[in-house]
């Protein structure tokens, strides 16, 4: 099995992030849905929703 | 020596002719390359050879000539190394892999292919060598080739399994096909684009020894792969989403497959998976112990 590696945090609720990886913030939740758009494409990796207003960019 | 001429000739005629006749059946293992096709042809009039001169050597008493044939496996190991290798190089352009299992099976039937041609081989010279009837010898030819391919045809999942179509449904950002879930989806885009154009389709073993196959991670990638391969995929290096995955239901031991294909078609797609190959690598049979008997009912 290939490692995972979860790259980005793409958040509306900053208290629910936090440590050493990178993180954006977002005001609205199109704006959310862009920016993980693109960080998808960028960093050839897949968007997680993990429910409470954050999601999560892995590569798999 | 001359009388051997017929012996050997025929041997070797019906060796290579089974060769050709193996590439033919070759479409979905792997891509008719024509200098594969050379290669193959090459290696397979090779091996012939050597499959129709072991008899007439044993019958002249050089009893050394025999070890060729052991010269001849080391060879034929090499041909799978080779197909091994070429085929796990290129994995890194496949946007869906094979799987290193199905790669191993691929090498293997390669391997065993150059075999099957010394045995026809040795058939056919054998037959003439002793009733000195050519006709004879190359209907045992013929006779061979047929048995070896229908021997060698392997199973498909169609014969352990029954094949449907399944639902994508999501439940929040949760894709699943049927009852089964395959894999969390963020973006609100993604999933309209996975109702929109994705397909399911269930797999439903048909007995403990399909399920414990069924379960085998080589085998489900083998089964992607087919769909992909048939059915095209619209996954691109950025967009994962897309990605064919299988997944199983813990429970029951169904297999689901959820796919992007280029052409949405359900029929075709069962049909594909229904033709997958079952791996040799992948294949189990717990119901053959005593102990997986007990377990079944």
């Amino acid at each position: 099995m290939k490692k995972d590696d979860l790259l980005a945090v793409v958040t509306l609720n900053k208290e629910a992030v936090g440590g050493d990886i990178p993180i954006f913030f977002a005001s609205t939740q199109e704006e959310q849905a862009a920016v993980a758009a693109t960080l998808s494409q960028v960093l050839k990796a897949m968007v997680h929703d993990i429910g409470n207003g954050v999601y999560i960019i892995v590569r798999h | 020596m001359d009388n051997y001429g017929m012996t050997i000739g025929l041997g070797i005629l019906m060796g290579t002719l089974a060769r050709a006749y193996m590439l033919r059946s070759d479409y979905r293992q792997y891509p008719g390359y024509p200098h594969g096709f050379v290669t193959h042809m090459s290696l397979g009039f090779v091996a012939a050879a050597l499959g129709s001169v072991a008899l007439p050597s044993i019958a002249e008493k050089e009893f050394t000539a025999v070890t060729f044939l052991a010269l001849a496996a080391q060879q034929f190991r090499e041909v799978r190394n080779m197909e091994r290798e070429s085929l796990a190089a290129l994995e890194e352009a496949e946007l869906v892999p094979r799987g290193l299992d199905y790669i191993e099976g691929i090498a293997r039937v390669f391997e065993a292919r150059n075999y099957l041609v010394i045995v026809t081989a040795l058939a056919t010279s054998s037959a003439n060598y002793f009733t000195r009837w050519p006709l004879f010898s190359l209907a045992v030819g013929f006779l061979v080739i047929a048995g070896t391919s229908r021997l060698m045809r392997g199973k498909v999942i169609g014969n352990i399994a029954v094949v449907k179509r399944g639902d994508l449904q999501f439940v929040g950002p949760l894709l699943k096909v049927n009852e089964i879930e395959m894999m969390n989806v963020g973006m609100p885009k993604m999933r309209e684009k996975i109702l929109r154009d994705g397909l399911g389709v269930v797999i439903h073993p048909k007995d403990d020894n399909a399920r414990a196959t069924l379960s085998n991670m080589g085998q489900r990638q083998a089964i992607a792969h087919v769909a992909t391969a048939i059915l095209g995929t619209k996954k691109d290096i950025d967009t994962p989403e897309f990605t064919p995955m299988v997944r199983k239901n813990v429970d029951i031991g169904s297999i689901a497959l959820f796919c992007v294909p280029a052409e949405k078609d359900i029929k075709s797609l069962v049909a594909a998976v229904e033709r997958a190959p079952v791996l040799e690598s992948a294949s189990r049979a717990p119901l053959k112990t005593k102990a997986g008997r007990i377990a079944a009912d």
